[in-house]
Order: C-alpha cells, then structure tokens, then sequence
C-alpha cells in the first residue's frame, strides 16, 4: 500500500470511506456514494461523468476477476487542488501480465477489453499492483478540474 | 426484480430507460428487446437515455450488441438523448458506438427511424414490376 502511495503524487487526504462490493447489485449504490464525494468537491460534469465510468469499470473487473472485494473514497487535496481517490482491493487470482492487461483490446473474458486501458485514459492518475494468488489493487485519481 | 419497461407504439418499440444501469439489467434489457422484436414484428427501436448519466464500455457494448441483433431481426435502432459529457466519455474510453444510428431527441429520432423504414421498403419493392398484374388477377 505505502509503495503505491508514493507512487501516486504526494497529496493530504481529507476524508475517508470504504465501501465493500461483493455483489453486482452493491455497483450503484457505490456509484452513487462516488458522485456524492464528486458533488461536494464540485467536480465538473464532464469529470464526474469520467470518474464515474471509471469506477465502473474498475468495479466490475472486481466483481468478475477478483471475486469482489473493497474499495476506499478519499476525499484528497494538493495545494488548492481536490480531488478524488478511489482505492481497488480484491483479493482475487491476480493478474499474470499488467503489461498486456493494460493494451487495448485484451481480455481473458469474453468483454472488449476496453476496462483497464480507456479506465486510464479517463482519469489523471492511475496505478496497478497485482501479486498472483494474492490479488489486486488499482488506485486512481482524477483532479475536480483535471 | 428491476426490469426497464418496453412500450409498443405501432411499428416501433420505445424504451425509455430512467435508472442507473447495472450489468444484469442492461443485460436483460438486450433478452427482452431481441424477444420482443421477434414476437411483435416491430421494424424500429427508439432507446432513450437522456437520463443515464453513465455509460460503461459494458453497457456501451450491450447497445451495441441491440443494434446489431435487431438488424438481423430487420429492425432499426435509434439511440436519442446521449447526455454530452458521455459522449465524451465513450470516446475517450475507446468506445464510439458504431453501428447503432443516433438523434438528439425523441422527435428526430423518431423521425430517422420513420425514414429509415421508407428508405429499406423502396429498396424492397423492385421498381420494374408492374402492381396492376395483382389487381386483375
């Protein structure tokens, strides 16, 4: 965890909130309690609109790979900058090779291979570590006004 | 169990769907869409998600995949009502939905859709055949 933090720009978090998903039914209520946080730190529309999709997917990767797990809202500040971030743990098979994970167009399932490539395109900061047998854990950041 | 309602005007289906979207919702919509398609014989579905605020590459394939299961069908789809910011969103995600047709609204794509069905029935009908052989038959 201190590893991917460091990796992470250095920022002072103000408010914190974990959140268990185990079942395909718990992805709205958590999407809803991601666009509250977005809302009180007036995020923009369009960068709501991102980070929500984003959560999304990195949920339902969760869900489906690893088996469900948790994730932690934090309400984080740089400067006169806040921002959300959103923290992924399951403690699912892992995965193999983060390298090709990440391409574009690559699934061991059956979807478009679209979830962990265009998750990063849509926010400011993101990050995966994964252990085989161990699990996974993604950390990504968007910026009210990134 | 949530199911998003399926309305039957004419030769078209609306849905209008006015929750948040989960996977097996989306999923079962696609089920309910293709069936009824298929039992009523519509030659249009209008989808209108003016009140989604996001759209996933998940659900973004399942609009897809109804666009191209109603083709087989002969049916038209029309997406009206995409908020911007999830234009945008699919874009940059990677995901242009292609192969569904779009409107602004409800009223053009209603419109679109009439047209669409006009276009393909002309295409149909082979200009060079006379119908007064029919009528004195």
């Amino acid at each position: 965890m201190k590893q991917i933090l460091n990796m992470i720009t250095a920022t002072i978090s103000l408010n914190k909130d974990h959140m268990p998903v185990q079942r395909d039914q718990d992805v709205v209520p958590f999407r809803n309690r991601v666009k509250e946080y977005a809302t009180k730190i007036r995020m923009g529309l369009v960068n709501q609109t991102k980070l929500q999709t984003a959560a999304s997917e990195l949920v339902r990767n969760m869900l489906r790979y690893g088996g469900g797990g948790e994730i932690l809202i934090e309400v984080v500040s740089r400067g006169r900058d806040n921002g959300i971030r959103l923290t992924f743990s399951d403690k699912g098979p892992g995965i193999a090779d983060i390298a090709m994970a990440m391409k574009d167009g690559y699934s061991t399932g059956k979807s478009l291979g679209l979830g962990l490539p265009g998750t990063k395109r849509l926010v400011n900061e993101f990050d995966i570590k994964s252990e085989l047998g161990k699990g996974t854990k993604v950390v990504i950041l968007k910026w009210a006004n990134g | 169990m949530d199911r998003i309602p399926i309305l039957k005007m004419g030769q078209f289906l609306l849905v209008t769907i006015q929750v948040d979207l989960y996977d097996r919702l989306a999923l079962d919509l696609e089920a309910d869409l293709v069936r009824m398609v298929s039992k009523t014989g519509a030659k249009g579905i209008l989808i209108d998600i003016s009140a989604v605020s996001i759209v996933d590459s998940f659900m973004g394939r399942i609009i897809g995949n109804i666009g191209v299961m109603s083709k087989l069908l002969d049916a038209e789809t029309v997406v009206v009502g995409m908020q911007p910011a999830v234009a945008i969103t699919l874009v940059e995600l990677g995901l242009p939905l292609k192969g569904v047709y779009t409107a602004l609204n409800v009223e053009k794509g209603m419109d679109l859709l009439k047209l669409k069905i006009q276009v393909t029935d002309e295409d149909e009908t082979d200009p060079e055949y006379d119908h007064s052989d029919d009528i004195s038959e």
